[in-house]
């Protein structure tokens, strides 16, 4: 198989604390890897470096074949990698449907005309010609973008497809961390990057979360998932990463990570934890 | 030789009186997490309290600086009281918004009271002065040098060994844990507010002194001045703004040695606009890290707009065309007239601020590029009145952008205080740029408004351009908010990492969105040119640019028939009333400070 992301001492430091300390990180194409650690090892903090909402100090971030460390956020959506986010960022003002449709921005080639240099310092004036004029191509593509968010949002049952014109303000919690999931498949991911999708969601959920994400897995989607929920983890995943104090500490198949005595310690506790604790 | 030395003492002198200023933004700052716009109105309270105590009651100088203290401590109370204890928990931007309010409120009623024209504030002594080497220092510099470094040695001890000083310290490090360890935020508030705005006044007391002028514009330009000391020595950073501020005083002064008065505040500015976008924490600030994070401009209140069927909106049109027909009065159509071009300006503002939700507070700078472009094009260049007009359109998207452009990586308030000092440069280089601009002197026999060589000399035809031009804008307006731009655009400012994240380059749509409007507003300044004949520097002044904002809010940020529905109001209703025009201002500050606390989504709903 051959490497989709190849992360390589990959590094971020706050003052004294070195949030993401020298990762190595290899995801193959088609594969699913979980990412787990106690809070403050520094997994989200490398989803960030990852997807150019931070600049590593150190290392370097490879996908497809090249190299896009320290490229912007909306470059790296253009090439494919989708994210959600830790707490959750929904357009709170915009409807359930503008949400996703946000989601496959980079997808409207015939309104966002792409040309090269010089004609592309005319493209936002002809960008906003399209918008008002919107000739026959611009509406079919609009409707065509549209009829598959539907499609996107079907697959979350009944839980969205009422709420299509729904602000998302006035979403459920669930419901919102949905939203971001559908925006985050609207862009037609290569890679799709989820940090905690079921983060505050309860047991019935979690459960139609998860066999979600099994279906995404099953499709081919290359999946990285951070997670808490360790049954979760190990049911979905191809290879589990364990980080702790900016380290991956275990990397490996989902049942020999579980019984990794590092993995132990890193959540139990450095030796001296209490038995009871370690019977929870 | 002896030159430099007077203008380096001027420098520190003046730099001591800005330091009294924007010590008092930086406490506010750091315990409210807010630029009090209102801080320049205490200071003008302060020297018409002094001016008041000296010429009335002939009081001293250790006397009239008690009452000056005393009464800028309460009406720092006040403001306190009104412009932020009723907003905790709204979006950040709206104290802020309040305080610009206040501020419109007191500086009308200083006006209203003591009347716009200047005064004198005498002071024995200005006439002493004392030889040091070949330069000579006067003693009122001294006491003013004097009462600043008291002021600043009372603070460090009162914050550095009171308890209060302490509560004050950790309220501004941390306010949550701050209250959660039973420190009475609201009572460090009030004290920091009291402090504050005493050591304001005494900053007015001193400058109507320095110079023996006083008068209730000077408000302003305090205000901004104070900032742009503050910004410079890194926001809520009190040793900074003193170093800030004195820095600010000996540039400014060196600046007048070398360019001339006219070119003092433009350095002030442009100081600003080079610090907020290369070192937005200040030049004292020990490490690079991003400014403090919960500073969202938006000021969007979760609402339901209103919905008005497209119908309804086309009847309303059609019946404003009628207008003239079924009612010929001059002075309806003359004011209705002003109500479209204010609603253009509106268009423009409702879309940048409330659509994209970079609050500009400068926006008149737009009305005066597109005034200017429009009359010196066909002035100059004997373009015809049409073409000049859009051709000014397009001027003022170009530039207007290209201005603001720099600023675009800021967020929340540093952006508006960005725009705000972008404003005052435009107004400062057509002062200064004579051989353009005509300078002081202003743009005189701009020709009337004509349109394919018809001319439009009566009220009705004049009315129906007006009107005309707004309607297409608007329609244009609201047929782009309902393509993909309005959900990026929207989406950008409900969230830009979220944005960024799916592809939304902010500075492409952030950009695009500032031409689109500063378009509608580069139309209208350049409809006004022609219509007045006459514009210089000040036609289009910053109080525009807040009545403007005050439109837009009134309307609903973002709505487009909002926008116009405010400006019929907040134009149209003082008018017909015949309203005084000393007083619309303070109506303004009033409508604007009601609309921040009671209906912060506008009357038709933000969008």
């Amino acid at each position: 198989m051959s490497a989709l992301l190849e992360v390589r001492g990959l590094t971020r430091r706050f003052g004294g604390l070195t949030a993401v300390d020298a990762v190595d990180l290899d995801l193959a194409e088609s594969e699913f890897v979980s990412i787990i650690g106690p809070n403050g090892a520094g997994k989200t903090t490398l989803f960030n470096l990852m997807t150019g909402h931070d600049a590593p100090d150190a290392g370097a971030v490879r996908y497809a074949g090249s190299d896009i460390t320290g490229f912007s956020p909306e470059t790296l959506a253009a090439l494919g990698i989708a994210r959600t986010f830790q707490h959750g960022r929904v357009f709170a003002n915009l409807s359930v449907m503008d949400n996703v449709l946000v989601g496959a921005h980079v997808r409207f080639k015939t309104v966002r005309p792409q040309w090269r240099f010089p004609l592309n310092l005319l493209s936002p004036f002809a960008e906003v010609m399209l918008a008002l004029v919107r000739p026959g191509k611009v509406r079919a593509e609009e409707a065509a973008m549209r009829q598959a968010v539907i499609g996107i949002l079907e697959r979350f049952g009944d839980r969205l497809i009422p709420r299509l014109d729904h602000p998302a303000y006035s979403l459920s919690y669930a419901n919102r961390r949905r939203v971001e999931i559908g925006r985050a498949l609207a862009l037609g991911p290569r890679l799709l990057l989820l940090d905690e999708p079921t983060a505050g969601m309860n047991q019935t959920e979690t459960t139609e979360m998860q066999a979600l994400i099994g279906d995404l897995k099953k499709s081919g989607l290359t999946i990285l998932l951070i997670e808490h929920k360790l049954d979760m983890v190990m049911q979905l995943s191809d290879r589990v990463i364990v980080m702790d104090e900016g380290k991956v500490i275990a990397n490996g198949k989902p049942n020999d990570v579980r019984n990794d005595p590092a993995v132990i310690e890193a959540y139990l506790g450095h030796r001296r934890a209490p038995a009871t604790e370690a019977a929870a | 030789m002896a030159s430099w030395f007077d203008y380096t003492v001027n420098g520190i002198i003046i730099g001591n009186i800005y330091a009294l200023l924007a010590v008092g933004l930086a406490l506010i700052f750091g315990v409210a997490r807010l630029i009090n716009f209102a801080h320049g109105s205490v200071y003008v309270v302060g020297a018409y309290a002094g001016f008041v105590a000296v010429t009335q009651f002939g009081t001293p100088l250790p006397l009239t600086l008690l009452i000056v203290v005393v009464v800028g401590a309460l009406l720092g109370l006040g403001i306190e009281r009104f412009g932020l204890r009723p907003l905790q928990g709204y979006a950040h931007i709206a104290p802020l918004l309040a305080t610009i309010g206040i501020s419109f409120v007191l500086d009308q009623l200083v006006q209203l009271f003591f009347k716009p024209d200047p005064r004198a504030l005498p002071s024995d002594l200005l006439n002493i002065r004392f030889q040091i080497g070949s330069g000579t220092i006067g003693a009122l510099d001294l006491v003013i040098g004097g009462i600043g470094l008291t002021s600043a040695a009372l603070l460090y001890f009162f914050l550095r060994f009171t308890k209060l000083g302490w509560a004050v310290r950790a309220t501004a490090q941390d306010r949550d844990a701050a209250q959660q360890m039973g420190v009475d935020v609201n009572a460090v508030n009030r004290t920091v507010f009291a402090i504050a705005s005493a050591l304001g006044a005494v900053s007015g007391l001193l400058v109507g002194m320095y110079y023996n002028y006083i008068d209730p514009s000077m408000s302003f330009q305090a205000t901004l001045k104070g900032v742009v000391a503050q910004v410079v020595g890194g926001v809520g950073n009190v040793p900074g703004a003193i170093a800030g501020s004195i820095l600010l005083g000996v540039v400014e002064s060196y600046g007048i040695a070398l360019f001339g008065t006219s070119y003092r505040n433009l350095f002030a500015f442009v100081l600003l606009i080079v610090v907020l976008v290369l070192r937005p924490n200040g030049l004292f600030a020990s490490r690079r890290q991003t400014p403090p994070e919960p500073m969202t401009g938006t000021f969007i209140a979760p609402s339901k707009p209103v919905r008005i069927p497209p119908r309804t909106l086309l009847g309303i049109a059609v019946a404003m065309a009628l207008l003239p027909l079924v009612l010929p009065n001059p002075y309806v159509l003359q004011t209705l007239t002003n109500a479209w071009l204010y609603g253009l300006l509106g268009l423009s503002l409702t879309l940048i601020a409330g659509t994209v939700g970079l609050i500009s507070l400068g926006h008149a700078a737009l009305l005066a590029i597109g005034g200017y472009a429009s009359s010196l094009l066909a002035l100059d260049l004997g373009v015809p009145v049409g073409l000049a007009i859009l051709s000014a359109g397009l001027i003022t998207a170009f530039l207007g952008t290209a201005l603001v452009f720099p600023s675009f990586r800021l967020r929340g308030h540093y952006l508006s205080i960005a725009t705000l000092a972008i404003g005052e440069i435009v107004s400062l280089v057509i002062l200064n740029w004579e051989s353009l601009t005509r300078g002081p002197i202003g743009v005189t026999g701009i020709p009337p408004l004509s349109i394919f060589g018809i001319d439009l000399d009566t009220d009705r035809s004049i009315y129906w351009f007006a009107l005309a031009v707004l309607v297409i804008l608007a329609a244009l307006q609201f047929r782009l908010l309902s393509s993909h731009l309005g959900r990026v655009l929207r989406a950008m400012r409900d969230d830009d990492v979220a944005a960024r994240s799916y592809g939304i380059g902010l500075d492409r749509y952030k950009a695009l969105a500032f031409a689109v409007g500063s378009f509608a507003a580069g139309i209208s300044g350049a409809i006004t040119a022609h219509l007045y004949s006459y514009i210089n520097h000040e036609t289009f002044n910053s109080q525009l640019s807040i009545l403007a904002l005050t439109i837009v809010i009134l309307g609903g940020m973002g709505n487009v028939a909002g926008a116009i529905l405010g400006s019929v109001l907040l134009v149209g209703l003082p008018e017909v009333f015949r309203v005084a025009a000393e007083y619309r201002v303070l109506i303004y500050g009033l409508v604007l400070l009601l609309l921040v606390r009671f209906r912060p989504q506008g009357l038709l709903g933000t969008v």
